[in-house]
Formats: structure tokens, sequence, C-alpha cells
């Protein structure tokens, strides 16, 4: 009885330490907001958002950076969805299962896991130096695009998976081609969830630093980008620029940055939990 | 009207191939930037010299070229991050599968996904500004820089990535497997340790070397905490680079275009590259074979 008693309470115990260890995400994720937003709230103005980078904490600001992350995030949308969403139309609905689908698989399993600065180089070489884009927004986008069309492909292709074999034999039935069928009923019920995929990928691409460091993004731009084809700067790279100086006021800057970075990537990753849930509710196959 | 149609589906189909296209051009184009500018780098520098020398030292005078100090500062810094992860991962995906109940999983698992959406600047400077002063209270001779602190917020970061992927291994194990150890008159962590974690013990070797694969190639956390001193030595409380961090620096320098030092990016991209896809690739090996046990 007793070594029963005994596996028993190990088992409780064994309870409480799992609630600590998902509490410790949760401490952690605590700890980083309140210390951002006590370091950094206080900096958070108008002139904050309209001010250039400068050379003293006081006066700089991220108009640079939060102007250079809206282009970012244009093109990128305008760039990655139609490639993304492409790429998985076919792989779903047009390859027969085979040599082929079978290399485009594992191939884009294998893109989803190099590493982004990889990314950066390959940006660097092709996009900056072959085809003489330069340091510029469009090869920013360029690159932020390749890195998270593997994520819009897969999340793309699970949410056709999803849609009923029955709704597409139906139009098929009634005489509709392949691509009428594709574009009349099976994306329009896929929406949803291409678009919380989409979403979530987007909030991976604003955030990215590593791979616009790779094309210079760090340089010192003191202008707005007008064209695609300007140099530029984004959030994260002008939060790691005033991380790595040593004065104690760009550190309180970067923390007024990280708010306004983080309040991007939780405001997209909150609108796709949304759209999920709706879809989930609505949807009654 | 109806060879209009076929053609305009023809059209489509190209259109759509050639997206598919892309992403193998990406592929292809990765590696032929990489091993090309590597090959002339190994024509100044020989493979035995990268593999073997022990001082990385490319934009000094006096250069070295031997990739080793920082393989272990990557290695350092990844295996801190994993022992961080992976208990802590792998019990939450215990607890949320075999304790929890329903509505607190439903609860609990966006939040946690929360972890893995942050920005990876921000989480360095949480090592930097945070951790790293935290740590030396406790350790009063660490640096500023050290290989410890990084380590144990990308083991933060990767939580997400054990857990879910655990949880999905451990819910893939028949519940007949479950009902009986219980009707053994097992209690449910005996379960656990003795019938669930050896059933789904692919499935979790899988999500272990994928998140290994992903602390090898996180950059932003190690450059801004870790330091820029290559530096072979698996003690967590000095100061090391990576090989990624090397690569930030050297792109953040105003190294000449297709001088040896800029090759080295090249040559160190190439390790990183060949690290990653030897490792995801054993964990799709190890995912494929869970998924067919039990599907």
């Amino acid at each position: 009885m007793n070594r029963i008693t005994r596996s028993k309470i190990i088992d409780q115990l064994f309870k409480y330490f799992g609630i600590l260890c998902t509490s410790i995400g949760l401490i952690m994720l605590a700890a980083l907001l309140i210390n951002v937003f006590s370091d950094g709230f206080g900096r958070l103005s108008i002139d904050f958002f309209t001010a250039l980078p400068s050379r003293f904490p006081e006066k700089a600001g991220i108009l640079t950076a939060w102007t250079g992350t809206l282009w970012i995030f244009g093109l990128t949308i305008l760039i990655a969805i139609p490639l993304g969403v492409g790429a998985a139309i076919y792989l779903e609905e047009y390859t027969r299962k085979g040599f082929l689908s079978n290399v485009l698989e594992i191939n884009i399993a294998n893109l989803a896991g190099i590493p982004s600065i990889i990314y950066g180089i390959l940006g660097l070489t092709i996009f900056v130096r072959t085809l003489r884009l330069g340091e510029s927004v469009l090869s920013g986008a360029l690159i932020l695009s390749l890195l998270i069309m593997p994520i819009i492909v897969v999340s793309t292709r699970e949410a056709l998976r999803a849609v009923p074999k029955t709704i597409k034999e139906a139009s098929l039935a009634l005489g509709a081609s392949q691509w009428q069928t594709i574009w009349h009923q099976v994306l329009p019920a896929a929406f949803p969830n291409i678009l919380t995929g989409i979403i979530l990928a987007l909030s991976r691409a604003i955030g990215e630093t590593a791979p616009l460091i790779m094309i210079g993004a760090l340089t010192y731009v003191p202008f707005v980008a007008k064209s695609p084809l300007d140099e530029f700067t984004v959030l994260p790279i002008q939060i790691f620029n005033w991380i790595s100086r040593p004065q104690a006021g760009f550190a309180i800057n970067a923390a007024a940055g990280i708010i306004v970075l983080l309040g991007i990537v939780f405001v997209l990753n909150g609108i796709a939990v949304v759209i999920r849930q709706r879809a989930r509710n609505k949807i009654k196959w | 009207m109806k060879q209009k149609t076929r053609l305009a589906e023809h059209v489509i189909k190209m259109i759509l191939f050639l997206c598919a296209l892309v992403t193998v051009l990406t592929t292809a184009g990765i590696i032929w930037v990489l091993f090309s500018e590597s090959i002339s780098f190994f024509q100044t520098v020989s493979l035995k010299e990268f593999l073997t020398d022990t001082e990385w030292t490319p934009l000094f005078t006096q250069k070295h070229f031997g990739i080793l100090p920082l393989v272990s500062g990557t290695l350092l810094t990844t295996f801190i991050a994993i022992l961080v992860a992976l208990p802590v991962g792998l019990t939450i995906a215990i607890y949320l599968n075999e304790y929890a109940s329903k509505r607190f999983r439903k609860v609990i698992k966006p939040v946690l996904e929360i972890l893995a959406a942050v920005p990876t600047v921000v989480y360095g400077f949480f090592a930097l500004v945070v951790m790293t002063p935290f740590l030396q209270k406790i350790i009063p001779d660490l640096p500023g820089f050290n290989a410890l602190s990084p380590g144990i917020i990308m083991g933060i970061m990767i939580i997400p990535f054990v857990s879910s992927l655990s949880e999905d291994a451990l819910f893939a194990v028949p519940q007949s497997l479950r009902d009986a150890s219980y009707g053994m008159g097992a209690t449910r962590l005996q379960t656990v340790f003795r019938v669930l974690l050896p059933a789904a013990s692919s499935g979790i070797v899988s999500a272990v070397i994928l998140a290994v694969s992903r602390a090898i190639g996180e950059t932003m956390i190690v450059a801004i905490a870790a330091g820029q001193q290559p530096n072979l030595t698996f003690n967590p409380l000095e100061s090391v680079e990576t090989i990624t961090t090397y690569i930030v620096q050297v792109s953040l320098g105003d190294v000449p275009h297709g001088s040896i030092e800029y090759q080295t990016i090249f040559a160190a991209g190439a390790m990183l590259f060949v690290l990653t896809l030897i490792l995801n690739n054993i964990s799709f090996q190890f995912n494929r074979r869970y998924r067919q046990k039990y599907e």
C-alpha cells in the first residue's frame, strides 16, 4: 500500500511541476513586457514617431524605421502572397503524387528550416549585387518574401486540404473546369485559414532583423524612403542599432521601439487568432 | 468558348507552376551562392586549416581561418538553450496532454505560441538588459557578454517548438496503450514515463533535433548578448562568437567585396547551411517514422 501512496504523491508532485513549467514561459513573457514598458513607455510620444534618427538619444525617433517597416510590409504582401498561394495551389491541386511532388515537398520543408541569415547572404549576392537593386526596400522585400514563402505554402496547403472533396467533385460534376472549381469553390472555402497563415507569416517578416542587416539596412538613413529603390531601415534594425550603443539613453529608445514592434506583432497575431476562431465556429462541413 | 477556357486553364496552370518553381530556384540559388564563393575561399585557405586550426582571425593582420572557435561558440549556446527548452518544453507537453483540462489547454496554447512570435531582436534586448544583470547578481564575475545569458533566453524562445511538436507526438500515441497501462494500476506519471514517452520517442527526438537546428541558426540573440570574440571554449561564463554572429559582424563592417574577408562569410554560411540541413533531414526521418507507426 505504501508504494502505491508514494506513486500517487509523486504523480501529484509532477502535476505541480507541470504547472510550474507551463508558467515559466508566461513569467518570462510578463517579465519581458514589464521591463520593456517600464523602460520605454515614458519615451513614447508623437515626437518619437515623427523624429529622424539622431546622435542624441532624446532627439532620436523612429520615423524612418516605421515608414521603412510599412514599405517592407506592403511590398512583401504584394510579392509573397501571390507566389506562396500560387505555389501551394499548384502543389495541392495540380501535381500527382510522384517523384516530382516528393522533391518539391522535401525542398519546401528544407527551405522552412534554413536560418534566416542565409537568406540574407542569398539576397546580398543575387538582389543587391547581381541584379543591382542596391540596398533598397525592394531587395529587402524580395528577401523577406522568399523567407516567408515556405511558411505561406505550408499553411495554404493545409487550408486547401481541409476543404471537403465533395465540394470539388460537385463543382466538377456540374461542368466547371479545374480552375473554375478552385477559384469559385475551393479558395473561398479555404480563405479564412489561408489568411490566418499569411498574417502569421507576415508577422514573422515584420520582426526579422538578420537578413536585412546582411543587405546593409543598418547604415544611417536620414530620410524616409520614397520609392522601392530607396535605401531604408526598419524597426527591428533601428532597435538593434540602439541596443548596440553604449549610452543609457539609447537603451530607453530601444525599449520604446520594442513596445511599438511588439504592438504590431501582437495585433497581427491577434487578428490571425480571431479569424481562425471565427472560421472554426462558422464552418459546418 | 470551350477552347478559350481550355487555353486559359493551361496558362493558369503554367503560372502556378512558375510560382512553385520559385521555391526550387531559391534552394538552387542558396546552394550556388554559398558554394561558388566558398570555392574561391578554399583556393586560398585549405579545407584542413578551416576545419582544424583553432583560431579564427580573418579580420586581423595575422589571419587564421579555423572555424572551430565559431563552431564551439555555436554549439555552446545551443547546448544551453536545449538544456532549458527540453525539460521545460517536454514537461509542458506532458502536462497539457495528460494532466490539464481541455479548457486550460485551449487558453494556454495560444499564449505559449506568443513566445515564438516575439521578434528575436527583442529577446536579444531582454538577454542583454535583464538576464545578464540578473545572472551577474548570482555570479559576480560574469562578463557583460557571455554564452549563458543568450543561451537561456534562446532556450525560452524555443520552448514552444519543443512543447507543441512533442505534444503532437504524445497525442498520436493510441488511447489503447494508455488504457492498458491504467488498467494495470499505473499512475499517470508511470504511464507517461514507461509507456507514452517510449512510444512517442521518435516524434520527440524529431522535435528536439529541429529545436537544435533552430538554435544553431539563431542570430540576433547571440549577436546582441554573446559578444564578438571567437573563443574556443565550452565555458558558459565566457564571451563567445557564433557562426551567425560572425556573419553579422562582417556585414556590419566595411569589408571590400571580393576580398578573402568577404569570402569568409560564405564559407561560414556554407558551414551553417550544411549543419542545419543535416539536422533538419534527420528530424524529418524521425518524424516520418512515428507517423508511419500510428497512422
